[in-house]
């Protein structure tokens, strides 16, 4: 097991917890002295910052959300003075105006050693060589892994997305051992490297990649795997947290560490802000510890994820957090339940007989209607087994999320197929 | 002995039967015999068609699921007591039937029955023996 900084990567509970409360203290008190809105947002809250006495005291305070970052667009929130700042990222943007975020000297040094903890701890060393195939820009995901990787030693191919040929040449010409991607373009590259007759195995050198900026399920991590032969790594960030490096799984590959020392995250409930226990589903929210630039206190990722309490074979103390199970607005709640489409997911994809594609249907008083086209090639002519089949999603969906649904068989085909942001939930409740 | 049948997955809404029957009236494909069992929500149309190979292909190309299964079609004849007598010598023999319907030959003689149970080559052996009238792919044509 190799650490980059094994003393703050290891280091005991308490201690990380000392060490959290310590900067979230100084982080409180900075933004209250620098940040006209944060000032304002604190001064209406329940509690002051000097009464910051342990760290759960931070659910007194109130959230960050994205509309805050728009408030006072675009240097509103930063907590230096402008010159201080020496780079800008944003995201995507596609409605209205991006995500603005800054980073001082500093900024752009620690997140380039959070990037190196994390590629360390999949076995990277500086004897290898990386292909960074993310888009090179505003976004941050290839940027802050290029320096976090020139920190650790790794020789840096800064190949950008696209050009698959190339990237191809490149892997074979210089001998890239690992690839930083997007899953959608990974399974790209690995069908047109079969194409070519290349036995990824045997001509390439690829150790390794790291997959992220795209939700992808499990089925695809090995899919991806299998076909060149190589061990993926999950990685999670967001502009707002300086992009990728905010967690990152370790070898086992049982969830991402999330550098918690940098990091104060809590799970809650989306609809009511209140955290939920541990291991329970719920929405993401982050707090800088340790950013200069443009500190972030409870900020809503809206990524939906939960807690893995358990300590990690690895012997890090940072908290793990599974997969990106999806976006927080797509929760809805069902006679006082709250539940998210990716629950019935999961209870379909554990089915024989139904096909992906899904739709759940909110009824008067409060019926849920989960509509599922069944599997073609399962369809054998019988009643008995569809009636069976509905039964069994009915009881799978109920244990899970304590209500009883109503389940509709389809012919296949029949619901529009979606494409990532589906509209899988139609509320045709009426208050 | 066995024929085939066309099963089709309906889902319980508006014109979905008619589309399925409106296609294949299009292509000229004859219904011999037809049933229907069905739940709320969906239901399976079985259908004895004059071409069932074709039936699927017409069928699928308009996207409808479809599964052709074997079964067993005979003749009783059309008074009291006609089918019963069939089916004891079935139930004394422990066979199952998953479903059953039924149709009158234009003759008006004898009754023709559509039979699926759990075991169709004991099922015909069974009624051979007891000498019931078994119809070939032939006889289905003529109806």
């Amino acid at each position: 097991m190799q650490f980059w900084h094994k003393e703050l990567e290891t280091l005991p509970r308490q201690k990380l917890e000392e060490l959290q409360l310590e900067r979230l203290k100084k982080t409180l008190q900075k933004v209250y002295q620098k940040v006209p809105h944060y000032r304002k947002k604190i001064q209406d809250s329940a509690i002051n910052p000097s009464e910051i006495k342990s760290i759960n005291d931070i659910k007194k305070l109130p959230f960050t959300t994205k509309e805050d970052l728009f408030v006072d667009y675009p240097y509103g929130l930063l907590a230096i003075p402008t010159e201080r700042a020496i780079r800008l990222h944003t995201s995507s943007g596609t409605t209205g105006k991006p995500k603005a975020i800054f980073f001082s000297k500093k900024d752009i040094n620690n997140s380039a050693e959070l990037i190196a903890r994390s590629l360390v701890m999949t076995g990277a060393t500086k004897k290898d060589i990386l292909q960074n195939s993310m888009t090179y820009g505003l976004f941050t995901g290839a940027l802050v892994m290029h320096y976090g990787a020139e920190k650790v030693g790794i020789l840096v191919i800064p190949a950008g997305p696209g050009n698959t040929e190339r990237q191809i040449n490149l892997m074979r010409d210089f001998g890239t051992t690992m690839l930083h991607i997007t899953p959608s373009y990974a399974l790209y590259v690995a069908s047109v490297i079969y194409d070519k007759g290349i036995d990824p195995k045997k001509d390439l050198k690829l150790k390794r990649a790291y997959l992220g900026a795209e939700p992808y399920s499990e089925e695809t991590r090995r899919k991806i795997e299998e076909m060149l032969g190589i061990d993926i790594y999950n990685c999670y960030g967001l502009t707002e947290m300086n992009g990728p490096g905010v967690g990152f799984e370790c070898i086992y590959k049982e969830g991402l560490h999330i550098w918690e020392d940098n990091f104060l995250m809590e799970v809650v409930n989306p609809e009511t802000g209140q955290s939920v226990s541990d291991g329970e589903i719920g929405e993401l929210v982050l707090t800088t510890l340790n950013r200069e630039a443009m500190p972030l206190i409870r900020y809503r990722t809206r990524d939906l994820t939960r807690v893995i309490p358990e300590p990690c074979k690895c012997g890090r103390v940072h908290r793990r957090i599974s997969r990106i199970l999806g976006r927080s607005d797509d929760m809805f709640i069902v006679k006082g339940v709250n539940i998210f489409p990716q629950q019935i997911e999961q209870v379909l994809m554990g089915i024989k007989g139904v096909a992906q594609n899904y739709q759940i249907v909110l009824e008067a008083f409060d019926e849920m209607v989960v509509r599922v086209e069944i599997d073609r090639d399962l369809f054998d002519g019988k009643i008995e087994k569809l009636v069976r089949l509905k039964e069994e999603i009915v009881d799978k969906i109920r244990s899970n999320v304590m209500v009883k649904p109503k389940v509709e068989l389809l012919e296949p085909g029949t619901l529009p197929i979606s494409e990532g942001k589906a509209k899988r939930v139609i509320d045709k409740r009426t208050i | 002995m066995k024929i085939k049948q066309i099963s089709i997955f309906l889902e319980n809404k508006r014109g979905r039967l008619y589309e399925a029957l409106k296609a294949l009236a299009e292509e000229g494909i004859n219904i011999r015999a037809l049933s229907i069992a069905d739940t709320s929500e969906f239901g399976i149309l079985r259908l004895i068609v004059t071409d069932p190979e074709k039936t699927k292909e017409i069928l699928e190309k308009n996207e409808f699921t479809v599964k052709l299964t074997n079964v067993v079609a005979i003749a009783v004849k059309d008074k009291p007591g006609g089918l019963a007598e069939a089916l004891k010598y079935l139930y004394d023999a422990n066979i199952n039937i998953e479903y059953i319907y039924a149709f009158v030959e234009k003759s008006g003689e004898k009754a023709v029955v559509v039979l699926r149970t759990e075991n169709l080559d004991k099922t015909i052996s069974i009624l051979q023996e007891k000498g019931v009238t078994i119809l070939n792919w032939d006889h289905v044509l003529a109806l």
